[in-house]
């Protein structure tokens, strides 16, 4: 479903951050991105939802190549990626509820859609009781829990997140991936790019290891394998 | 832009937006004073012009030649004259105004004071006058040149030189005004792109936000559109009332004292609900143009 071929990204600033990769990446996969700070993890990820736009080759997903995508088709592309931050960017003066929704509100979704909808996966993340409260009178995980509330309410058929756990202590890191592992379950793709051995150790997945702006391991239930 | 935008989408960018004009309060402040300054001036200056414009239109309209006939024309002479003037291709008209005639109109025209002009009514000093009236009032001066050259004329009078002294000040002022009008243009303008851009930074998270989940990037500009609109809006309001209200009490205070003149000034209505209407539009175009400005630079969606 998405799948790059021969891609390269420079910077204008010089830096060469992807050096040529090929991958394929299946509908339904869970898919750990790992590599040391710098190596074109973010930049990857970025290409994915298209922030950033490749120097060169192409990324097709689902039949779209977003190399070559208009500007006026970017939101229609947006609206099948979830995407999960490690800084949760939240709206801080809206409710838990109306940062969920205003995901859906945004795309003019049906105010009665918006309700059933959002209170369903509110009640997915086990968020439900604290519709009603402010970001900033949550923990942490509990953040991270309505951001990623927001990346799957209009029900994407990729969710990719950038460090999603790196703000979070070991406890709470669990129960995140706890929950997209459920996701995942689902049938929706997950794209992680992580940090964290624990994770990817444990819970063994497709591992995409990233140096120097290439692929240097692409293994089925694969291993961190960096001694971090 | 969206052209089947939903009523719902319309209330939450009309709602977003005067929420950022409550949001940013003093430059909010500052950019509408800035129109209203800059309307208040327009409209002074639009309704003096049109005004000077107008009358200048009905002096010039009203432009005539007097030729005053030598005292010693006989009847005779004076016909001959008149047939002469008649043959000038651009005349249009020529009418007789007698001596006595011409002392009861001085003495009319100096109200009080013309009185004392009673006692020549024994002895007449004035002469008998023509009033000619040509074609085009451009030809005033031509015409009057070739009546001078007749017999028994005694001296020949016109307007024109007047006239065009008054067109060539309301030209000089006109561009004036306008130099002064295109540089507060602009300030309230560029005010306002500032406004907008201080709303665009304060809802920068949101906006990415908005941008990660989909939105449209129409959607994303509406609030910003309507913001600037309203604060043009906003901007004419005082002007308009300002305006209406002067202008009603000069026409009651001008308009007798231009009484026994042709002149008048422009009545108020439909006058002034056109120069409300262009005020309100100027507004709305200030405010627009400055929020596009600042849209299209922060806001690369």
């Amino acid at each position: 479903m998405i799948e790059l071929k021969d891609v390269y990204k420079k910077y204008p600033n010089g830096v060469t951050a992807i050096n040529g990769i090929d991958i394929r990446i299946n509908q339904g996969e869970f898919v750990y991105i790992v590599g040391p700070s710098g190596a074109g993890k973010s930049t990857f990820v970025k290409m994915i939802y298209r922030e950033e736009v490749p120097t060169s080759g192409t990324i097709t997903m689902n039949g779209v190549n977003l190399a070559k995508l208009k500007m006026k088709k970017v939101p229609m592309h947006r609206r099948n990626i979830g995407v999960v931050f490690q800084d949760f960017k939240l709206l801080p003066t809206l409710t838990v509820y109306e940062n969920v929704a205003f995901a859906l509100e945004v795309i003019e979704a049906q105010p009665k859609f918006i309700k059933k909808r959002v209170m369903e996966v509110l009640d997915l993340v086990g968020l439900k009781h604290k519709a009603r409260m402010l970001p900033t009178e949550l923990s942490g995980g509990e953040q991270q829990r309505v951001s990623i509330a927001r990346s799957i309410v209009n029900s994407p058929k990729v969710v990719i997140a950038d460090e999603p756990t790196g703000n979070l202590d070991p406890e709470t890191t669990w129960e995140i991936m706890k929950i997209f592992e459920e996701i995942n379950n689902r049938g929706t793709t997950v794209v992680m790019a992580t940090h964290n051995r624990d994770i990817v150790n444990t819970l063994k997945r497709r591992v995409i290891a990233i140096e120097d702006g290439k692929i240097v391991r692409d293994e089925q239930r694969g291993e961190y394998g960096y001694e971090n | 832009m969206n052209t089947d935008m939903k009523i719902r989408t319309i209330g939450r960018h009309v709602r977003e937006s005067v929420k950022s004009i409550g949001r940013n309060g003093w430059m909010t402040f500052a950019s509408v004073s800035a129109v209203t300054v800059t309307l208040i001036l327009v409209g002074v200056f639009f309704v003096i012009m049109m005004n000077l414009n107008r009358a200048a239109e009905t002096v010039e309209e009203d432009v005539q030649i007097r030729v005053h006939i030598d005292v010693a024309a006989s009847k005779h002479d004076q016909e001959t004259l008149k047939a002469a003037i008649q043959a000038i291709p651009e005349v249009k008209s020529v009418k007789f105004s007698p001596k006595e005639e011409e002392l009861k109109d001085l003495v009319k025209n100096m109200g009080e004071e013309g009185k004392a002009f009673k006692l020549f009514e024994q002895d007449n000093p004035l002469n008998d006058v023509f009033i000619v009236k040509t074609k085009k009032p451009t030809d005033t001066m031509k015409v009057a040149d070739k009546i001078e050259k007749l017999n028994f004329v005694f001296k020949v009078k016109y307007g024109q030189d007047k006239v065009e002294k008054l067109f060539k000040f309301i030209k000089a002022s006109r561009n004036v005004g306008i130099v002064l009008i295109i540089g507060l243009f602009f300030t309230a303008i560029f005010l306002i792109s500032n406004t907008i851009k201080i709303t665009i930074i304060a809802r920068r998270r949101e906006i990415k936000i908005m941008k990660l989940v989909g939105a449209t990037n129409s959607f994303i500009r509406w609030p910003f559109f309507l913001e600037g609109l309203w604060l043009g809006i906003l901007g004419s309001i005082l002007p308009i009332i300002l305006i209406s209200i002067a202008y009603y009490r000069a026409f009651d205070y001008v308009n007798p004292k231009l009484n026994g003149t042709f002149i008048k000034m422009l009545p108020f209505d439909p006058f002034i609900y056109q120069v409300s209407g262009i005020l309100l539009l100027m507004g709305a175009l200030i405010g627009v143009w400055g929020s596009l400005m600042s849209v299209r630079k922060f806001l690369k969606v």
